[in-house]
């Protein structure tokens, strides 16, 4: 207890140490421990950008959502999309608490991706014109934040490590999904097999920049220094994009589908793969909602929010008179 | 009229082939109840990420999802008769085929799903909870169905509806509740819900050989447990229940339909009908 009492006597500097032997001894940081603002500011940027993510990235397969070709996908592909709005819910829970110091709310987090302060992932700005883009998304888009998702299981920050596993959970779910999908089609017609080779070589370079550039050196900014010193997250983006294609590129080719990267192949000497480098400035175009489909995606966001201001007027109200 | 054994059971789709008259009356009211489920749920479906929040967002989708369940269960008691592959019942059905209330395939508002959607949430929630306070009174009904495996699917049902029923419910009595343009749009919603609900209670021309059968119960019966259900709760958002329900734009159990079904057939089928005979 006289331990709990005196923390409040420490200058900034001795607060800022104890945080750190915490951070080293592998604890937890929970929503009401004292953090340094930096750290703060890192995990709301990091969790509102992932929040919103999962709740735009729910907007390309729902273009499918309503199409999908048998009674069996329309019922897969529900619960898919029902599920990312779900990680969505429950990330946006954990960044408001992060920002509840600050006196904001998710009202300002939905303000904020309007105005474009808040990115989404690169991945969910792009097109999905086919069926099989809705698979593709399923397997490797899920597939690859598997990858990034596991790398932050034992994030420092507790709720956020705590949402994370079960959200990794789920995502196996939709990773199986979405190969299902593949499967059907790579066992097709020839166009079914066509239509998925399309839809690999449309998104093979947004999956490569789904893990993020490098080094800062590339886009001039980069969270991973920063988010490795507080232990958010061990593997940098590089290692994580060397993870994806150890586990996806057999695959990839099991099943007949040919990598839209010719030079791509691994160096055992170097114990890697050596592929050919998306376009980074494309990537900051996009993410800065620059994309294809970024406008008309934020569009639709957007104006559902305001579409529906009448129903939130009437809740706040009754809310109010209770 | 040809008498009819009160116990009479059908306990499985084969001995269906003795009784030709009746399983035509099945056939019929299998298609009415799987098509109302369908096409509600495939609206329900372009709603998805457009709801007033995104925890409602989310329940929506699990009630269009257990919506869309019980369709696919319909079709399946289709196919088990040798009616055809529940897939190709669902998708590729014209709509003079389709046997589902107008007031079903209506569209959810102006716009497109994706594209300028300017959705109505008040016909959403009215729509929803009224045709849900039928089926829940449909279900009750079949649970007593002479054809058993409806009635078996009836008991799997009702478990799902109780909870979908609440949340409409508290939908509808929060907005219409509320003051200013909330009620105001809800009321606008009631009165063009009233407009086709006439559609949703009515059984079609087969409908009483249905009775006859031992089905389901009659259509003025269900119409008056319907309207017991809904008495207490017109009565808290007080407004006036009518009497009688128009069917303005058609009976849809008679394959009567509008150009929205259409265009949310040929939505929904997109990807099927590129190869109906593909793996998918
Ligand atoms: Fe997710
Ligand atoms: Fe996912």
């Amino acid at each position: 207890m006289p331990v709990v009492t005196s923390f409040r006597w420490l200058s900034e500097e001795e607060k800022y140490e104890r945080f750190m032997e915490r951070i080293n001894a592998g604890e937890k940081i929970e929503a009401d421990d004292w953090m340094p603002e930096d750290y703060r500011m890192t995990l709301i940027k990091l969790i509102a950008m992932h929040g919103i993510s999962e709740i735009m990235g729910a907007l390309p397969e729902k273009e499918w959502v309503p199409k999908a070709p048998s009674l069996r996908r329309k019922l897969g592909i529900m619960a898919k999309v029902q599920d990312e709005m779900g990680h969505g819910q429950l990330l946006l829970r954990v960044a408001e608490d992060l920002m509840a110091p600050l006196g904001k709310t998710r009202e300002e987090i939905m303000q904020d991706l309007f105005k474009g302060d808040l990115k989404f992932h690169n991945v969910f700005h792009m097109p999905a014109p086919t069926w099989a883009d809705a698979g593709l998304i399923g397997w490797l888009v899920d597939g690859a934040a598997i990858i990034t998702q596991t790398n932050m299981l034992d994030a420092s920050y507790g709720p956020y490590a705590r949402a994370l596993k079960r959200i990794c959970a789920e995502e196996v779910f939709h990773a199986q999904h979405g190969e299902s999908i593949i499967l059907a089609l790579a066992e097709g017609t020839k166009e079914q097999k066509e239509m998925l080779q399309d839809a690999l070589n449309r998104w093979w370079e947004a999956l490569l920049m789904f893990f993020g550039p490098g080094s800062a050196a590339t886009t001039g900014t980069s969270k991973q220094d920063i988010t490795i010193k507080y232990r958010i997250r061990t593997k940098t983006n590089e290692q994580l994009r060397q993870d994806f294609f150890t586990k996806y590129v057999p695959r990839i080719l099991s099943i007949g589908l040919k990598l839209p990267d010719e030079t791509m192949h691994f160096d055992e000497s170097k114990g890697k793969w050596v592929y050919k480098q998306p376009d980074w400035n494309r990537f900051k175009e996009i993410i800065r909602n620059n994309g294809p489909k970024s406008k008309e995606r934020l569009r639709l966001r957007e104006l559902s929010y305001h579409n529906n201001a009448w129903v939130r007027e009437a809740l706040s109200g009754q809310s109010a008179a209770v | 009229m040809e008498g009819r054994d009160p116990t009479m059971k059908i306990t499985k789709p084969e001995e269906l082939q003795q009784h030709p008259e009746y399983k035509e009356v099945l056939v019929e009211l299998l298609f009415q109840l799987a098509d109302d489920d369908f096409i509600l749920s495939y609206r329900g479906s372009e709603w998805l990420g457009l709801a007033p929040h995104i925890e409602e967002d989310i329940a929506f989708s699990s009630i269009n999802q257990d919506t869309m369940g019980h369709a696919a269960m319909y079709y399946q008691l289709l196919e088990d008769i040798g009616i055809g592959k529940a897939d190709d019942l669902a998708h590729q059905r014209p709509s003079s085929e389709r046997r589902n209330a107008v007031l079903l395939e209506e569209v959810n508002g102006p716009g497109h799903y994706l594209s300028e959607p300017r959705y109505d949430w008040a016909f959403a929630v009215v729509r929803h909870y009224f045709y849900t306070q039928a089926k829940k009174v449909r279900i009750d009904s079949l649970k007593h169905s002479s054809y058993e495996p409806l009635a078996q699917v009836a008991v799997k049902i009702n478990m799902e509806l109780y909870y979908h029923l609440m949340h409409w419910r508290t939908w509808f009595i929060q907005l219409t509740n509320a003051q200013g343009e909330a009620r105001e749009r809800m009321k606008k919603a009631v009165a063009k819900v009233f407009e086709d609900f006439g559609g949703v209670l009515t059984l079609g021309v087969k409908g009483d050989r249905m009775v006859e059968f031992g089905l389901i119960e009659s259509e003025k019966i269900l119409k008056q447990r319907w309207v017991q259900a809904m008495k207490p709760v017109f009565a808290e958002v007080n407004l006036d229940l009518p009497s009688e329900f128009g069917m303005k734009r058609g009976n849809g159990r008679n394959g009567e339909h509008t150009a929205d079904l259409d265009e949310a057939i040929m939505t929904l089928s997109e990807v099927y009908r590129l190869d109906p005979l593909a793996t998918w």
